[in-house]
Protein backbone atom coordinates (compact mmCIF):
# COMPACT_ATOMS: atom_id res chain seq x y z
CA UNK A 1 0.00 0.00 0.00
CA UNK A 2 2.81 2.40 0.95
CA UNK A 3 4.48 1.88 -2.42
CA UNK A 4 1.29 2.60 -4.29
CA UNK A 5 0.70 5.91 -2.51
CA UNK A 6 4.31 6.94 -3.15
CA UNK A 7 3.92 6.19 -6.82
CA UNK A 8 0.74 8.17 -7.24
CA UNK A 9 2.10 11.16 -5.33
CA UNK A 10 5.13 11.40 -7.61
CA UNK A 11 3.04 11.30 -10.75
CA UNK A 12 0.66 14.03 -9.54
CA UNK A 13 3.44 16.29 -8.23
CA UNK A 14 3.81 18.61 -11.27
CA UNK A 15 0.02 18.87 -11.57
CA UNK A 16 -0.49 22.52 -10.40
CA UNK A 17 1.67 23.76 -13.27
CA UNK A 18 -0.38 22.21 -16.04
CA UNK A 19 -3.93 21.90 -14.77
CA UNK A 20 -5.26 23.56 -17.87
CA UNK A 21 -3.15 21.37 -20.09
CA UNK A 22 -4.26 18.24 -18.23
CA UNK A 23 -7.88 19.17 -18.71
CA UNK A 24 -7.25 19.92 -22.36
CA UNK A 25 -5.65 16.52 -22.94
CA UNK A 26 -8.49 14.74 -21.21
CA UNK A 27 -11.29 16.73 -22.86
CA UNK A 28 -10.03 18.36 -26.07
CA UNK A 29 -13.64 19.04 -27.12
CA UNK A 30 -13.87 22.04 -24.75
CA UNK A 31 -11.56 23.85 -27.17
CA UNK A 32 -12.47 22.06 -30.39
CA UNK A 33 -16.20 22.88 -30.19
CA UNK A 34 -15.74 26.68 -30.09
CA UNK A 35 -13.05 26.45 -32.80
CA UNK A 36 -15.50 24.56 -35.02
CA UNK A 37 -18.20 27.20 -34.46
CA UNK A 38 -15.89 30.10 -35.28
CA UNK A 39 -14.55 28.29 -38.36
CA UNK A 40 -18.01 27.49 -39.75
CA UNK A 41 -19.28 31.03 -39.14
CA UNK A 42 -16.10 32.46 -40.67
CA UNK A 43 -16.43 30.28 -43.78
CA UNK A 44 -20.09 31.28 -44.02
CA UNK A 45 -19.36 35.00 -43.78
CA UNK A 46 -16.36 34.78 -46.12
CA UNK A 47 -18.11 32.52 -48.63
CA UNK A 48 -21.19 34.72 -48.86
CA UNK A 49 -19.02 37.83 -49.39
CA UNK A 50 -16.65 36.09 -51.83
CA UNK A 51 -19.31 34.52 -54.06
CA UNK A 52 -21.59 37.54 -53.67
CA UNK A 53 -24.61 35.44 -52.63
CA UNK A 54 -27.80 37.54 -52.60
CA UNK A 55 -28.84 38.19 -48.99
CA UNK A 56 -32.40 36.87 -49.49
CA UNK A 57 -30.85 33.46 -50.38
CA UNK A 58 -28.24 33.30 -47.63
CA UNK A 59 -27.56 36.36 -45.50
CA UNK A 60 -24.19 37.14 -43.98
CA UNK A 61 -23.61 36.06 -40.37
CA UNK A 62 -23.03 39.69 -39.44
CA UNK A 63 -26.38 40.70 -40.94
CA UNK A 64 -28.15 38.00 -38.93
CA UNK A 65 -26.51 39.22 -35.73
CA UNK A 66 -27.47 42.79 -36.59
CA UNK A 67 -31.05 41.61 -37.21
CA UNK A 68 -31.00 40.00 -33.77
CA UNK A 69 -29.85 43.31 -32.26
CA UNK A 70 -32.52 45.26 -34.14
CA UNK A 71 -35.25 42.87 -33.00
CA UNK A 72 -34.39 43.45 -29.37
CA UNK A 73 -33.49 47.14 -29.68
CA UNK A 74 -37.14 48.02 -30.44
CA UNK A 75 -39.62 48.93 -27.67
CA UNK A 76 -40.82 45.89 -25.74
CA UNK A 77 -44.41 46.65 -26.79
CA UNK A 78 -43.67 46.94 -30.51
CA UNK A 79 -45.55 44.42 -32.65
CA UNK A 80 -42.49 44.11 -34.87
CA UNK A 81 -40.01 43.43 -32.06
CA UNK A 82 -38.78 40.19 -30.51
CA UNK A 83 -39.82 41.14 -26.97
CA UNK A 84 -43.58 41.11 -27.47
CA UNK A 85 -43.61 38.28 -30.03
CA UNK A 86 -41.17 36.25 -27.98
CA UNK A 87 -43.30 36.75 -24.87
CA UNK A 88 -46.43 35.57 -26.70
CA UNK A 89 -44.69 32.45 -28.03
CA UNK A 90 -43.11 31.74 -24.64
CA UNK A 91 -46.51 32.09 -22.95
CA UNK A 92 -48.04 29.61 -25.41
CA UNK A 93 -45.16 27.20 -24.87
CA UNK A 94 -45.21 27.36 -21.08
CA UNK A 95 -49.00 27.25 -20.71
CA UNK A 96 -49.36 24.36 -23.16
CA UNK A 97 -46.42 22.53 -21.62
CA UNK A 98 -47.78 22.75 -18.09
CA UNK A 99 -51.38 21.91 -19.02
CA UNK A 100 -50.48 19.15 -21.50
CA UNK A 101 -47.91 17.51 -19.23
CA UNK A 102 -50.26 17.65 -16.24
CA UNK A 103 -53.15 16.06 -18.14
CA UNK A 104 -50.83 13.45 -19.67
CA UNK A 105 -49.36 12.61 -16.27
CA UNK A 106 -52.69 12.29 -14.48
CA UNK A 107 -54.37 10.30 -17.27
CA UNK A 108 -51.26 8.16 -17.73
CA UNK A 109 -51.21 7.27 -14.04
CA UNK A 110 -54.94 6.59 -14.00
CA UNK A 111 -54.88 4.38 -17.11
CA UNK A 112 -51.83 2.41 -16.04
CA UNK A 113 -53.38 1.53 -12.68
CA UNK A 114 -56.37 -0.17 -14.29
CA UNK A 115 -55.24 -3.12 -16.36
CA UNK A 116 -58.45 -3.42 -18.40
CA UNK A 117 -58.47 0.30 -19.25
CA UNK A 118 -54.83 0.10 -20.28
CA UNK A 119 -55.44 -2.89 -22.56
CA UNK A 120 -58.57 -1.35 -24.10
CA UNK A 121 -57.04 2.05 -24.87
CA UNK A 122 -53.55 0.92 -25.91
CA UNK A 123 -54.24 0.30 -29.64
CA UNK A 124 -55.81 3.75 -30.02
CA UNK A 125 -52.98 5.46 -28.19
CA UNK A 126 -50.46 3.66 -30.40
CA UNK A 127 -52.46 4.67 -33.50
CA UNK A 128 -52.58 8.29 -32.37
CA UNK A 129 -48.85 8.12 -31.70
CA UNK A 130 -48.24 7.42 -35.38
CA UNK A 131 -50.31 10.39 -36.51
CA UNK A 132 -48.13 13.47 -37.10
CA UNK A 133 -50.07 15.68 -34.72
CA UNK A 134 -49.00 18.95 -36.35
CA UNK A 135 -51.21 17.86 -39.27
CA UNK A 136 -54.31 18.82 -37.33
CA UNK A 137 -53.03 22.33 -36.57
CA UNK A 138 -55.36 23.91 -39.20
CA UNK A 139 -58.37 22.19 -37.62
CA UNK A 140 -57.39 23.40 -34.16
CA UNK A 141 -56.96 26.97 -35.40
CA UNK A 142 -60.39 26.74 -37.03
CA UNK A 143 -61.94 25.54 -33.76
CA UNK A 144 -60.17 27.88 -31.36
CA UNK A 145 -59.52 30.96 -33.48
CA UNK A 146 -56.53 33.18 -34.20
CA UNK A 147 -55.70 34.29 -30.70
CA UNK A 148 -53.42 32.59 -28.20
CA UNK A 149 -55.95 29.85 -27.23
CA UNK A 150 -55.52 27.76 -30.38
CA UNK A 151 -51.73 27.75 -29.97
CA UNK A 152 -52.00 26.74 -26.31
CA UNK A 153 -54.31 23.89 -27.34
CA UNK A 154 -51.83 22.84 -30.01
CA UNK A 155 -48.91 22.80 -27.54
CA UNK A 156 -51.05 21.05 -24.94
CA UNK A 157 -51.83 18.28 -27.38
CA UNK A 158 -48.22 17.81 -28.39
CA UNK A 159 -47.04 17.70 -24.75
CA UNK A 160 -49.84 15.40 -23.66
CA UNK A 161 -48.77 12.29 -25.58
CA UNK A 162 -45.15 11.92 -24.49
CA UNK A 163 -46.28 12.14 -20.87
CA UNK A 164 -49.17 9.73 -21.34
CA UNK A 165 -47.10 7.14 -23.17
CA UNK A 166 -44.06 7.40 -20.90
CA UNK A 167 -46.30 7.12 -17.83
CA UNK A 168 -47.88 3.98 -19.20
CA UNK A 169 -44.48 2.47 -20.04
CA UNK A 170 -42.99 3.63 -16.74
CA UNK A 171 -45.68 2.19 -14.50
CA UNK A 172 -45.72 -1.03 -16.47
CA UNK A 173 -41.98 -1.54 -16.02
CA UNK A 174 -41.94 -1.17 -12.22
CA UNK A 175 -39.85 -3.99 -10.77
CA UNK A 176 -42.34 -6.60 -9.50
CA UNK A 177 -39.93 -7.56 -6.70
CA UNK A 178 -40.35 -4.08 -5.21
CA UNK A 179 -44.10 -4.48 -5.23
CA UNK A 180 -43.86 -7.95 -3.70
CA UNK A 181 -41.60 -6.58 -0.94
CA UNK A 182 -44.28 -4.06 0.00
CA UNK A 183 -47.05 -6.63 -0.28
CA UNK A 184 -45.14 -8.92 2.09
CA UNK A 185 -45.30 -6.08 4.63
CA UNK A 186 -49.09 -5.89 4.13
CA UNK A 187 -48.87 -2.47 2.46
CA UNK A 188 -52.04 -0.83 1.13
CA UNK A 189 -52.38 -0.12 -2.62
CA UNK A 190 -51.83 3.59 -2.00
CA UNK A 191 -48.65 2.90 0.00
CA UNK A 192 -47.41 0.67 -2.83
CA UNK A 193 -48.17 3.47 -5.29
CA UNK A 194 -46.44 6.31 -3.46
CA UNK A 195 -43.51 4.44 -1.99
CA UNK A 196 -42.59 2.27 -4.95
CA UNK A 197 -44.52 2.69 -8.18
CA UNK A 198 -44.41 6.46 -8.55
CA UNK A 199 -40.69 6.91 -7.72
CA UNK A 200 -39.84 3.93 -9.95
CA UNK A 201 -41.71 5.52 -12.88
CA UNK A 202 -40.12 8.97 -12.37
CA UNK A 203 -37.19 8.46 -14.79
CA UNK A 204 -39.75 7.68 -17.52
CA UNK A 205 -41.86 10.70 -16.57
CA UNK A 206 -38.83 12.99 -16.80
CA UNK A 207 -37.87 11.49 -20.17
CA UNK A 208 -41.42 12.38 -21.24
CA UNK A 209 -40.99 15.96 -20.00
CA UNK A 210 -37.75 16.26 -21.99
CA UNK A 211 -39.54 15.28 -25.18
CA UNK A 212 -42.56 17.46 -24.37
CA UNK A 213 -40.33 20.53 -23.99
CA UNK A 214 -39.01 20.09 -27.52
CA UNK A 215 -42.48 19.42 -28.92
CA UNK A 216 -43.92 22.46 -27.13
CA UNK A 217 -41.91 24.91 -29.23
CA UNK A 218 -42.63 22.98 -32.44
CA UNK A 219 -46.36 23.11 -31.61
CA UNK A 220 -46.37 26.84 -30.89
CA UNK A 221 -44.51 27.72 -34.12
CA UNK A 222 -46.63 25.45 -36.32
CA UNK A 223 -49.77 26.88 -34.71
CA UNK A 224 -48.56 30.40 -35.40
CA UNK A 225 -47.70 29.50 -39.00
CA UNK A 226 -51.28 28.35 -39.54
CA UNK A 227 -52.93 31.39 -38.07
CA UNK A 228 -52.04 33.91 -35.37
CA UNK A 229 -51.78 37.64 -34.76
CA UNK A 230 -48.62 37.68 -32.66
CA UNK A 231 -45.68 35.40 -31.96
CA UNK A 232 -42.26 34.52 -33.33
CA UNK A 233 -43.85 32.19 -35.90
CA UNK A 234 -45.91 35.07 -37.26
CA UNK A 235 -42.76 37.16 -37.42
CA UNK A 236 -40.91 34.49 -39.42
CA UNK A 237 -43.80 34.42 -41.90
CA UNK A 238 -43.91 38.19 -42.34
CA UNK A 239 -40.13 38.45 -42.64
CA UNK A 240 -40.16 35.72 -45.25
CA UNK A 241 -42.82 37.61 -47.18
CA UNK A 242 -40.53 40.67 -47.18
CA UNK A 243 -37.53 38.50 -48.18
CA UNK A 244 -35.88 39.47 -44.89
CA UNK A 245 -34.03 36.14 -44.61
CA UNK A 246 -31.53 37.51 -42.10
CA UNK A 247 -34.49 38.40 -39.86
CA UNK A 248 -35.91 34.87 -40.14
CA UNK A 249 -32.54 33.42 -39.17
CA UNK A 250 -32.32 35.70 -36.17
CA UNK A 251 -35.78 34.60 -34.97
CA UNK A 252 -34.60 30.99 -35.25
CA UNK A 253 -31.72 31.85 -32.92
CA UNK A 254 -34.20 33.26 -30.39
CA UNK A 255 -36.23 30.04 -30.65
CA UNK A 256 -33.14 27.90 -30.19
CA UNK A 257 -32.18 29.79 -27.05
CA UNK A 258 -35.74 29.43 -25.74
CA UNK A 259 -35.57 25.67 -26.33
CA UNK A 260 -32.17 25.40 -24.67
CA UNK A 261 -33.29 27.26 -21.55
CA UNK A 262 -36.44 25.13 -21.24
CA UNK A 263 -34.48 21.93 -21.72
CA UNK A 264 -31.78 23.01 -19.29
CA UNK A 265 -34.36 23.90 -16.61
CA UNK A 266 -35.93 20.45 -16.85
CA UNK A 267 -32.53 18.75 -16.70
CA UNK A 268 -31.63 20.81 -13.65
CA UNK A 269 -34.77 19.65 -11.81
CA UNK A 270 -34.18 16.12 -13.06
CA UNK A 271 -30.65 16.03 -11.67
CA UNK A 272 -31.96 16.99 -8.24
CA UNK A 273 -34.93 14.61 -8.21
CA UNK A 274 -33.36 11.65 -10.01
CA UNK A 275 -29.92 11.77 -8.41
CA UNK A 276 -30.23 8.04 -7.82
CA UNK A 277 -31.03 6.97 -11.37
CA UNK A 278 -28.40 5.95 -13.91
CA UNK A 279 -27.58 8.98 -16.04
CA UNK A 280 -28.46 7.58 -19.45
CA UNK A 281 -31.93 8.83 -20.28
CA UNK A 282 -34.76 6.52 -21.14
CA UNK A 283 -35.73 7.96 -24.50
CA UNK A 284 -38.75 6.85 -26.45
CA UNK A 285 -39.07 7.82 -30.09
CA UNK A 286 -42.34 9.69 -30.42
CA UNK A 287 -43.78 11.27 -33.53
CA UNK A 288 -44.35 14.99 -33.73
CA UNK B 1 -29.75 -8.59 22.63
CA UNK B 2 -28.17 -11.11 25.03
CA UNK B 3 -31.44 -12.05 26.85
CA UNK B 4 -32.85 -12.93 23.43
CA UNK B 5 -30.02 -15.42 22.93
CA UNK B 6 -31.02 -17.23 26.07
CA UNK B 7 -34.68 -17.49 25.06
CA UNK B 8 -33.65 -18.67 21.61
CA UNK B 9 -31.68 -21.51 23.08
CA UNK B 10 -34.52 -22.43 25.42
CA UNK B 11 -36.94 -22.54 22.53
CA UNK B 12 -34.72 -24.86 20.62
CA UNK B 13 -34.29 -27.18 23.60
CA UNK B 14 -38.05 -27.38 24.15
CA UNK B 15 -38.75 -27.50 20.44
CA UNK B 16 -39.76 -31.14 20.09
CA UNK B 17 -42.24 -31.04 22.96
CA UNK B 18 -43.90 -27.67 22.19
CA UNK B 19 -46.83 -27.38 19.74
CA UNK B 20 -45.61 -26.33 16.27
CA UNK B 21 -45.32 -22.60 15.68
CA UNK B 22 -45.83 -22.94 11.94
CA UNK B 23 -48.06 -25.83 10.88
CA UNK B 24 -48.18 -26.80 7.21
CA UNK B 25 -51.01 -29.29 6.82
CA UNK B 26 -51.43 -31.25 3.56
CA UNK B 27 -50.79 -28.15 1.49
CA UNK B 28 -51.27 -28.37 -2.25
CA UNK B 29 -50.87 -25.62 -4.84
CA UNK B 30 -52.05 -25.86 -8.42
CA UNK B 31 -51.31 -23.15 -10.97
CA UNK B 32 -53.34 -22.74 -14.12
CA UNK B 33 -51.30 -21.61 -17.10
CA UNK B 34 -52.55 -19.10 -19.67
CA UNK B 35 -53.36 -22.02 -21.97
CA UNK B 36 -55.52 -23.56 -19.28
CA UNK B 37 -53.15 -26.37 -18.28
CA UNK B 38 -53.00 -27.34 -14.63
CA UNK B 39 -49.57 -27.51 -13.03
CA UNK B 40 -49.08 -29.09 -9.62
CA UNK B 41 -46.47 -26.89 -7.99
CA UNK B 42 -46.90 -28.47 -4.57
CA UNK B 43 -48.50 -31.76 -3.56
CA UNK B 44 -49.44 -32.72 0.00
CA UNK B 45 -46.73 -30.82 1.89
CA UNK B 46 -47.01 -31.65 5.56
CA UNK B 47 -44.64 -30.46 8.23
CA UNK B 48 -44.34 -28.54 11.49
CA UNK B 49 -41.83 -25.87 12.39
CA UNK B 50 -40.97 -25.15 16.01
CA UNK B 51 -40.64 -21.67 17.47
CA UNK B 52 -37.12 -20.27 17.24
CA UNK B 53 -35.80 -22.98 14.95
CA UNK B 54 -33.80 -22.54 11.77
CA UNK B 55 -35.36 -24.49 8.94
CA UNK B 56 -33.75 -24.75 5.52
CA UNK B 57 -35.51 -25.95 2.39
CA UNK B 58 -33.33 -27.41 -0.32
CA UNK B 59 -34.16 -28.79 -3.72
CA UNK B 60 -33.52 -28.30 -7.41
CA UNK B 61 -35.25 -25.53 -9.31
CA UNK B 62 -38.89 -26.22 -10.03
CA UNK B 63 -39.46 -28.16 -6.80
CA UNK B 64 -41.79 -25.46 -5.48
CA UNK B 65 -39.59 -24.32 -2.59
CA UNK B 66 -40.02 -20.64 -3.36
CA UNK B 67 -43.75 -21.18 -3.83
CA UNK B 68 -43.92 -22.74 -0.37
CA UNK B 69 -42.12 -19.74 1.10
CA UNK B 70 -44.51 -17.29 -0.62
CA UNK B 71 -47.41 -19.30 0.76
CA UNK B 72 -46.00 -18.93 4.30
CA UNK B 73 -45.65 -15.17 3.63
CA UNK B 74 -49.31 -15.02 2.64
CA UNK B 75 -48.39 -13.68 -0.79
CA UNK B 76 -50.13 -16.45 -2.73
CA UNK B 77 -53.17 -18.52 -1.70
CA UNK B 78 -53.09 -22.31 -1.37
CA UNK B 79 -55.29 -24.67 -3.36
CA UNK B 80 -55.73 -27.38 -0.74
CA UNK B 81 -54.76 -27.91 2.89
CA UNK B 82 -54.10 -25.39 5.63
CA UNK B 83 -51.25 -23.24 6.90
CA UNK B 84 -51.24 -21.99 10.48
CA UNK B 85 -48.89 -19.61 12.21
CA UNK B 86 -49.22 -19.46 15.99
CA UNK B 87 -52.59 -21.19 15.68
CA UNK B 88 -54.12 -18.75 13.14
CA UNK B 89 -54.76 -19.72 9.54
CA UNK B 90 -52.67 -17.73 7.05
CA UNK B 91 -54.95 -15.83 4.69
CA UNK B 92 -52.73 -12.93 3.58
CA UNK B 93 -49.55 -11.04 4.40
CA UNK B 94 -48.90 -10.80 8.12
CA UNK B 95 -47.23 -8.16 10.23
CA UNK B 96 -45.12 -10.66 12.16
CA UNK B 97 -43.16 -11.82 9.11
CA UNK B 98 -39.99 -10.35 7.67
CA UNK B 99 -38.91 -11.34 4.19
CA UNK B 100 -35.53 -11.41 2.49
CA UNK B 101 -35.46 -11.95 -1.26
CA UNK B 102 -32.83 -13.19 -3.68
CA UNK B 103 -31.92 -9.63 -4.56
CA UNK B 104 -31.75 -7.03 -1.83
CA UNK B 105 -34.53 -4.87 -3.37
CA UNK B 106 -33.26 -1.73 -1.69
CA UNK B 107 -34.93 1.37 -3.10
CA UNK B 108 -32.20 3.41 -4.82
CA UNK B 109 -33.74 6.79 -3.92
CA UNK B 110 -33.55 6.08 -0.19
CA UNK B 111 -30.48 6.01 2.02
CA UNK B 112 -29.58 2.73 3.70
CA UNK B 113 -31.18 3.97 6.94
CA UNK B 114 -34.40 5.02 5.19
CA UNK B 115 -34.52 1.67 3.40
CA UNK B 116 -34.22 -0.18 6.69
CA UNK B 117 -36.98 2.05 8.14
CA UNK B 118 -39.38 1.30 5.26
CA UNK B 119 -41.40 -1.34 7.19
CA UNK B 120 -41.98 1.23 9.97
CA UNK B 121 -43.66 3.62 7.53
CA UNK B 122 -45.89 0.86 6.24
CA UNK B 123 -46.80 -0.60 9.59
CA UNK B 124 -47.15 2.77 11.33
CA UNK B 125 -44.35 2.38 13.85
CA UNK B 126 -43.36 5.76 15.41
CA UNK B 127 -40.39 7.23 13.56
CA UNK B 128 -38.08 7.91 16.50
CA UNK B 129 -38.51 4.39 17.80
CA UNK B 130 -37.97 2.90 14.34
CA UNK B 131 -34.86 4.98 13.81
CA UNK B 132 -33.30 3.80 17.02
CA UNK B 133 -34.06 0.19 16.18
CA UNK B 134 -32.81 0.60 12.60
CA UNK B 135 -29.50 1.97 13.84
CA UNK B 136 -29.02 -0.90 16.27
CA UNK B 137 -29.93 -3.44 13.55
CA UNK B 138 -27.49 -1.81 11.15
CA UNK B 139 -24.76 -2.21 13.72
CA UNK B 140 -25.81 -5.83 14.24
CA UNK B 141 -25.35 -6.52 10.52
CA UNK B 142 -22.05 -4.57 10.70
CA UNK B 143 -23.12 -1.62 8.60
CA UNK B 144 -22.59 1.16 11.13
CA UNK B 145 -21.25 4.22 9.35
CA UNK B 146 -23.18 3.39 6.17
CA UNK B 147 -26.57 4.77 7.33
CA UNK B 148 -26.48 7.76 5.02
CA UNK B 149 -25.01 6.00 1.99
CA UNK B 150 -27.20 5.03 -0.93
CA UNK B 151 -27.59 1.32 -1.79
CA UNK B 152 -25.72 1.76 -5.09
CA UNK B 153 -22.62 2.68 -3.07
CA UNK B 154 -22.64 -0.68 -1.23
CA UNK B 155 -21.26 -4.05 -2.31
CA UNK B 156 -23.66 -6.93 -3.02
CA UNK B 157 -23.00 -8.55 0.36
CA UNK B 158 -23.55 -5.27 2.20
CA UNK B 159 -26.78 -4.65 0.32
CA UNK B 160 -28.07 -8.05 1.33
CA UNK B 161 -27.09 -7.41 4.97
CA UNK B 162 -29.05 -4.14 4.83
CA UNK B 163 -32.05 -6.04 3.50
CA UNK B 164 -31.78 -8.47 6.43
CA UNK B 165 -31.79 -5.50 8.81
CA UNK B 166 -34.90 -4.18 7.03
CA UNK B 167 -36.62 -7.56 7.37
CA UNK B 168 -35.99 -7.47 11.14
CA UNK B 169 -37.04 -3.85 11.71
CA UNK B 170 -40.60 -4.51 12.87
CA UNK B 171 -39.33 -7.30 15.12
CA UNK B 172 -41.16 -10.10 13.26
CA UNK B 173 -41.37 -13.54 14.85
CA UNK B 174 -40.57 -15.21 11.55
CA UNK B 175 -37.88 -14.49 8.98
CA UNK B 176 -38.51 -15.95 5.52
CA UNK B 177 -35.52 -15.98 3.19
CA UNK B 178 -35.75 -16.85 -0.49
CA UNK B 179 -32.28 -17.85 -1.75
CA UNK B 180 -30.89 -14.73 -0.09
CA UNK B 181 -27.25 -15.39 -0.99
CA UNK B 182 -27.78 -16.96 -4.41
CA UNK B 183 -26.48 -13.91 -6.24
CA UNK B 184 -23.28 -13.61 -4.19
CA UNK B 185 -19.87 -15.08 -4.95
CA UNK B 186 -18.83 -18.21 -3.03
CA UNK B 187 -16.58 -16.48 -0.51
CA UNK B 188 -18.99 -13.69 0.34
CA UNK B 189 -21.67 -16.33 0.61
CA UNK B 190 -19.78 -18.29 3.28
CA UNK B 191 -19.21 -15.08 5.21
CA UNK B 192 -22.92 -14.29 4.97
CA UNK B 193 -23.80 -17.76 6.24
CA UNK B 194 -21.68 -17.16 9.32
CA UNK B 195 -23.24 -13.71 9.76
CA UNK B 196 -26.73 -15.08 9.42
CA UNK B 197 -26.09 -17.78 12.01
CA UNK B 198 -24.81 -15.12 14.40
CA UNK B 199 -27.76 -12.80 13.73
CA UNK B 200 -30.22 -15.65 14.22
CA UNK B 201 -28.61 -16.71 17.50
CA UNK B 202 -28.79 -13.11 18.70
CA UNK B 203 -32.37 -12.46 17.67
CA UNK B 204 -34.07 -15.79 18.40
CA UNK B 205 -36.33 -15.65 15.33
CA UNK B 206 -37.87 -18.60 13.57
CA UNK B 207 -36.10 -18.69 10.20
CA UNK B 208 -37.19 -20.50 7.05
CA UNK B 209 -34.49 -20.27 4.38
CA UNK B 210 -34.83 -21.57 0.85
CA UNK B 211 -31.65 -22.48 -1.00
CA UNK B 212 -30.40 -24.65 -3.83
CA UNK B 213 -27.07 -25.18 -2.10
CA UNK B 214 -26.98 -28.43 -0.13
CA UNK B 215 -24.01 -27.38 2.00
CA UNK B 216 -25.64 -24.04 2.84
CA UNK B 217 -28.81 -25.88 3.87
CA UNK B 218 -26.90 -28.25 6.15
CA UNK B 219 -24.63 -25.54 7.56
CA UNK B 220 -27.51 -23.31 8.62
CA UNK B 221 -30.44 -25.60 9.33
CA UNK B 222 -31.63 -27.25 12.51
CA UNK B 223 -33.61 -29.36 10.09
CA UNK B 224 -33.38 -29.56 6.32
CA UNK B 225 -36.53 -30.06 4.27
CA UNK B 226 -35.55 -31.87 1.09
CA UNK B 227 -37.93 -31.25 -1.80
CA UNK B 228 -38.17 -32.89 -5.22
CA UNK B 229 -39.77 -31.48 -8.38
CA UNK B 230 -42.56 -32.38 -10.83
CA UNK B 231 -44.71 -32.34 -8.82
CA UNK B 232 -43.19 -30.43 -5.87
CA UNK B 233 -43.14 -32.82 -2.93
CA UNK B 234 -41.50 -32.88 0.48
CA UNK B 235 -39.16 -35.85 0.13
CA UNK B 236 -37.92 -35.98 3.70
CA UNK B 237 -36.89 -33.92 6.71
CA UNK B 238 -33.30 -34.36 7.88
CA UNK B 239 -32.29 -33.18 11.35
CA UNK B 240 -28.83 -31.63 11.63
CA UNK B 241 -27.50 -32.19 15.13
CA UNK B 242 -24.23 -30.30 14.77
CA UNK B 243 -23.48 -28.02 17.74
CA UNK B 244 -23.84 -24.23 17.43
CA UNK B 245 -22.23 -21.96 16.63
CA UNK B 246 -21.05 -23.85 13.61
CA UNK B 247 -17.81 -22.78 11.95
CA UNK B 248 -16.75 -23.10 8.35
CA UNK B 249 -14.22 -25.73 9.48
CA UNK B 250 -17.15 -27.90 10.47
CA UNK B 251 -17.93 -28.38 6.80
CA UNK B 252 -14.91 -30.70 6.58
CA UNK B 253 -16.11 -33.06 9.33
CA UNK B 254 -17.43 -36.56 8.51
CA UNK B 255 -20.73 -35.68 10.23
CA UNK B 256 -21.31 -32.74 7.87
CA UNK B 257 -20.16 -34.75 4.88
CA UNK B 258 -22.48 -37.61 5.83
CA UNK B 259 -25.55 -35.40 5.88
CA UNK B 260 -24.78 -33.61 2.61
CA UNK B 261 -24.06 -36.99 1.03
CA UNK B 262 -27.40 -38.33 2.26
CA UNK B 263 -29.27 -35.35 0.77
CA UNK B 264 -27.41 -35.64 -2.51
CA UNK B 265 -28.28 -39.35 -2.60
CA UNK B 266 -31.98 -38.61 -2.00
CA UNK B 267 -32.10 -36.06 -4.80
CA UNK B 268 -30.17 -38.35 -7.15
CA UNK B 269 -32.56 -41.19 -6.41
CA UNK B 270 -35.35 -38.95 -7.62
CA UNK B 271 -33.44 -38.35 -10.82
CA UNK B 272 -33.07 -34.63 -10.21
CA UNK B 273 -29.27 -34.56 -10.13
CA UNK B 274 -27.19 -36.13 -12.87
Amino acid sequence: MADVSKLSSTTTAPAPLSRWKMRLIRRPEIVLSPILLVTVLGLWEGGVRFFDVPSYMLPRVSTIIYGLYQGFAISIFSRGGYWLNGAVTLAEVLLGFVIGSAIGLVLGIFISQIRLLDATLRPYIVAFQCLPKVAIAPIIVMWFGYDITSKVVMVTMLCFFPLLVNCMVGFRSVDTDRIELLRSLSATPSQIFWKVKFPSALPFIFAGLDIAAVFAIVGAIVGEFVGAQLGLGVQILSMNAQMDTAGSFSVCIVLAVMGLVLNYSIRAVQRRVLFWAPSEAIQQPINV
Amino acid sequence: MSPETATANNHRAANDAAPPFIAIRHVGKTFTTLRGDQINALVDIDCAIGDGTFITIVGPSGCGKSTLLRILAGLIPITTGRVEIGGDAVTGPRRDIGMVFQSSILLPWRTVLDNVMLPAEILGIPKAQARERALSLLSMVRLEGFENKYPQELSGGMQQRASIARALLHDPKILLMDEPFGALDAMTREQMNLELQRIWQKSGKTVVLVTHSISEAVFLGDRVLVMTPRPGRLETVIPVKIARPRGLDGMATPEFGGITHEIRRLLKQEGTIE
